[in-house]
């Protein structure tokens, strides 16, 4: 297992190495990037610049400055539109806020999702299993930014149970509509996928051998059905963690939650690139992490997958 | 008896002539028996012609400014028939009937594209990585997970950003993302008609490897790649939709529905929701229909899926 | 008393296509430490019978008639009661081992859980049992192997661990459906001889489903030929093999290659076997049979004796008797 793990990381690595240097390049030979001194960048942010890399070096010299101090100190550098503060105050600023109904959501998808589709098969063709069909298909067509606005207009505007926005420390009742914007839809997926797994896992083999030892239902599927239905719902997760942490933006400019999305957009509408280049990388090592926790996840769950 | 069911399995399903037919009427029987895939594509045809006709019906465009109704526009603005905004107008005055017409037109063209380009690219890469196989594909099938495991939506936005917004740009961008899925799909599916008996029995009478994947690989991806492309679309006005909601995808005066979507949830406690309600309901209603017909075609198409 | 008795089973599934009839008025007995063999081809309904009988079929089946076991009503229990016969007084081994056993949870577990169920004994004393069982079925240094999964098997070697994991609670009646039909042809006498020698250890009556009168020959007492959901001709294997009196039987029997015969080309039973949801109203085999005449295609024959076999045909004995002699 530890050498699987090994292995995966030596995977992980040049992976999350090669997305730094070529966000890194993209932003060196942008057109009016902050590194051309010739664009009208402000003098203390030059300033910052020429102590943090030195623009008199070379290229490659800068690269692996950069490089160096991302990977060793995760420092990004400094803003070049806020010229007091650096990218790390500004993740450290908003990604709590982030963090925080980001776990919600994906508690809530992974829990919700998988229960509905799990009965549904249970209960195959039964009022529960059409309703539960029903919400997989209609969440279809309602990501995250269609479904903010809808849930503003149903619980702040018409019923004024939810406040529209803000964020006020993370009390509950401003964190419960950004879960369930961000989340229905990746909910909706996990219930299609675990549904059909679980019809297809209740068919097996091995579970009409389990229920002819006599076990009882309820035995049946919490031994020997869950584990085997869940692999789909687990090779899910890694692009269900992406959607989130990308929907997560939409979700921190609709609802002005001062979420580290905000700062993204507004640093994308005002050019300001080594916050972009920032929170691309943070976001990539986030999912390129991830990705190995489901690897090995998914290698823990199956027997068969040889390390 | 045995003799003849080994010759059938030799045959290419997609080049006997009348066999090769039949399987297309089956599928087209199929689709047409579902209701809710044929419905979906009327649907679809409808705000075909409403993107590219719908102009003709108002004598709005979508730039103009109806000075007659700003400052009282959540009053005044709303759909009506007498100014002939049969959507209202936004929040600057525009009519939004137009606006709507040049946004379906943006995103259908999206969807499209990037369904195309995934289509080409996808389909190409797939099907010689698992044609050729060994060491190839699994470099070239590792240089998709690798793709696969950025969080590709900032990287797009990236782009966006240093390469400034525009719409080409914007295509480009979708594109290179979405040939992904397709190459995994076209891959594996070439695997197993690679493996079948009538393409071992053409590298058995010597034809070459260009000619087996263009006369016998290609034809027989068709019917999944139509299917995944269908499914595609949908996927790819969401993503334009989310790049333009967020204000980073298409500019004004060009617009698209994430971009009206946005405009309208701007302005939700202004008392103006047609400016919601109009984009919503084609969004809605537009990806509804889509998944609707790639399921029904997948069902006509591959029914061993099911 | 018979410890296995069905009368008038049915057993009909809701399809798209409409109701299909797998089962039809089948009736049988099963005695005590007896062997019944249960013969017929593919789609014959053979399984659904031992399905049914356990309660199994698929959520779109309905079994109807009387399975009777050991003074209980099988069909007309509550899932609950049913749960506390099946895998203990009653067991069943599949097809095919390599679906049979849950392959995300290692050997020693699946063994385990049915002890502690029907037993209520502890975990160590299970363990010891389940130890004892796999030596017992051959299985080498079974005391480590309880801890693999079933990937880390041959496919004979898993229908093995089913076999010991069936007669963990010593059942009266083991039902075995093709229990060597996804095995190699010398994996399949090994296991074939494995069953016959535990049925003699521990005297538990068994129900064997196959469609290879090669093995029905040497292991069963009794033979049911089945064709088509109904009884073809049913009796003691060694009267049913010397002088086979239905058509159908007949027609296997000629498509069992011999050692002993010169035989210059295997007899195959023209047609194909049947359309379970379009069957003709009479007899099910009459489309294919030799001997068929106008009254079988508009009325099933009845199961009605003839020496000490019982059969269900028009054509008298004797024509189809004399074909086989031939």
């Amino acid at each position: 297992m530890l050498t699987y793990i090994a292995r995966r990381l030596l995977v992980a690595i040049p992976t999350l190495l090669a997305l730094i240097v070529v966000s890194f390049l993209l932003m060196e030979f942008a057109p009016g990037s902050p590194f051309a001194t010739e664009r009208g960048v402000p003098a203390e942010v030059l300033a910052n610049l020429e102590r943090e890399y030195g623009l008199d070096r070379s290229l490659i010299e800068r690269m692996g400055i950069y490089v160096w101090n991302v990977v060793t100190q995760f420092d990004f550098g400094p803003s070049f539109v806020f010229t007091d503060r650096s990218v790390n105050e500004l993740i450290a600023q908003g990604f709590p806020v982030t963090l925080t109904y980001g776990v919600w959501s994906f508690i809530v998808a992974v829990l919700v999702g998988v229960t509905l589709g799990a009965f549904a098969a249970i209960k195959h063709n039964s009022a529960l299993d059409y309703a539960a069909v029903g919400i997989t298909v209609g969440a279809q067509v309602l990501p995250n930014f269609v479904m903010a606005p809808i849930l503003v207009l149903i619980f702040t505007l018409w019923l004024g149970w939810l406040p529209g926005g803000g964020w006020q420390g993370g009390q509950i009742e401003y964190v419960i509509l950004p879960v369930i914007a961000l989340s229905t839809s990746y909910m909706a997926s996990i219930a299609r996928i675990t549904r059909s797994s679980m019809l297809e896992t209740l068919n097996a083999g091995y579970v009409r051998t389990a229920r002819a030892k006599g076990l009882p239902m309820r035995r049946v599927i919490f031994r020997h059905a869950l584990k085997p239905a869940m692999l789909p719902v687990v090779s899910y997760l890694g692009p269900a963690f992406v959607g989130m942490i990308t929907g997560s933006v939409v979700i921190d400019v609709f609802f002005s939650t001062g979420g580290i999305g905000q700062f993204f957009v507004n640093s994308a509408l005002a050019r300001d690139y080594s916050v972009i280049l920032g929170i691309t990388i943070l976001f990539g090592a986030l999912t390129i992490f991830f990705n190995l926790l489901v690897d090995v996840a998914y290698a823990w769950i199956d027997p068969k997958i040889r390390y | 008896m045995s003799d003849i069911t080994t010759a059938e399995t030799h045959l290419d399903p997609g080049l006997t002539e009348g066999k090769g037919r039949s399987l297309w009427a089956d599928a087209r029987r199929r689709f047409f028996r579902n209701k809710a895939a044929v419905a979906s594509l009327a649907v679809l045809a409808l705000v075909m012609l409403f993107a590219v006709f719908g102009q003709l019906l108002t004598p709005w465009s979508n730039e103009e400014i109806d000075w007659n109704l700003l400052g009282m526009i959540p009053q005044e603005g709303g759909p009506s028939l007498e100014n002939r905004h049969f959507f209202g107008v936004d929040e600057t005055g525009r009519d939004l009937y137009a606006r709507v017409v040049q946004g379906t037109r943006i995103s259908l063209a999206v969807g499209i594209v990037g369904a195309l380009i995934s289509v080409i690219v996808g389909t190409t890469y797939g099907a010689v990585a698992g044609y050729v196989g060994g060491k190839t594909d699994n470099a070239m099938m590792r240089f998709v997970d690798l793709m696969m495991s950025i969080p590709y939506m900032f990287v797009l936005i990236l782009l966006l950003v240093i390469f400034s917004r525009s719409i080409v740009m914007l295509f480009v961008g979708i594109g290179m993302i979405s040939w992904l899925d397709m190459a995994r799909i076209a891959r594996g599916q070439t695997l197993s008609i690679k493996n079948t008996e009538y393409v071992e029995a053409a590298q058995a009478i010597g034809v070459s490897t260009p000619t087996i994947i263009r006369r016998h690989i290609v034809p027989n991806l068709i019917g999944v790649v139509i299917v995944y492309a269908t499914l595609l679309v949908p996927q790819m006005i969401i993503f334009e939709s989310f790049i333009s909601f967020l204000g980073l995808g298409v500019q004004e005066p060009s617009t698209s529905w994430g971009a009206l979507i946005n405009q309208g949830a701007a302005n939700l406690r202004n008392g103006t929701p047609w400016m919601l309600g109009f984009p919503l309901a084609f969004f809605v209603v537009s990806l509804f229909a889509l998944f609707f017909l790639g399921d029904g075609l997948r069902d006509a198409l591959d029914p061993k899926d099911r | 008393m018979p410890l296995l008795s069905v009368e008038n089973l049915g057993v009909e599934f809701q399809t798209p296509d409409g109701t299909v009839n797998a089962v039809n008025g089948l009736s049988f007995t099963v005695d005590q430490g007896e062997t019944l063999a249960i013969v017929g081809e593919s789609g014959s309904g053979k399984s659904q019978t031992a399905f049914a009988t356990m309660g199994l079929l698929a959520r779109n089946g309905r079994a109807t008639g009387k399975v009777h076991f050991d003074g209980q009503e099988l069909l007309a229990l509550p899932e609950r009661d049913l749960n506390r016969i099946r895998g203990d007084a009653v067991s069943m081994i599949f097809q095919d081992p390599m679906t049979s056993l849950n392959p995300y949870l290692k050997v020693g577990p699946q063994m385990i859980e049915v002890l502690q169920l029907h037993k209520g004994v502890g975990k160590r004393a299970a363990r010891d049992e389940a130890v004892r069982m796999l030596d017992a079925v051959r299985i080498p240094d079974a005391k480590a192997r309880l801890n693999q999964y079933p990937h880390e098997f041959s496919g004979g070697m898993r229908q093995r661990i089913m076999i010991a994991m069936s007669l963990l609670c010593r059942p009266k009646l083991l039902i075995a459906d093709e229990p060597t039909t996804a095995l190699d042809v010398t994996v399949q006498a090994q296991i074939m001889k494995l069953l016959a020698e535990i049925r003699q250890e521990f005297g538990t009556a068994m129900i064997l489903i196959t469609h290879d009168l090669g093995i029905v020959a040497d292991s069963c007492d009794r033979t049911l030929v089945m064709y088509g959901g109904r009884v073809m001709e049913e009796g003691p294997t060694d009267a049913l093999f010397a002088k086979p009196s239905h058509p159908y039987t007949v027609g296997l029997m000629k498509a069992v290659p011999r050692l002993d015969v010169d035989q210059d080309d295997l007899q195959t039973i023209p047609g194909e076997p049947p359309d379970m949801s379009r069957l003709p109203k009479g007899c099910p085999f009459s489309p294919r049979c030799a001997h068929v005449r106008d009254i079988c295609r508009g009325t099933m024959p009845p199961l009605e004796p003839h020496g000490p076999l019982l059969r269900a045909c028009h054509a008298p004995p004797a024509e189809v008797e004399k074909e086989i002699t031939a």
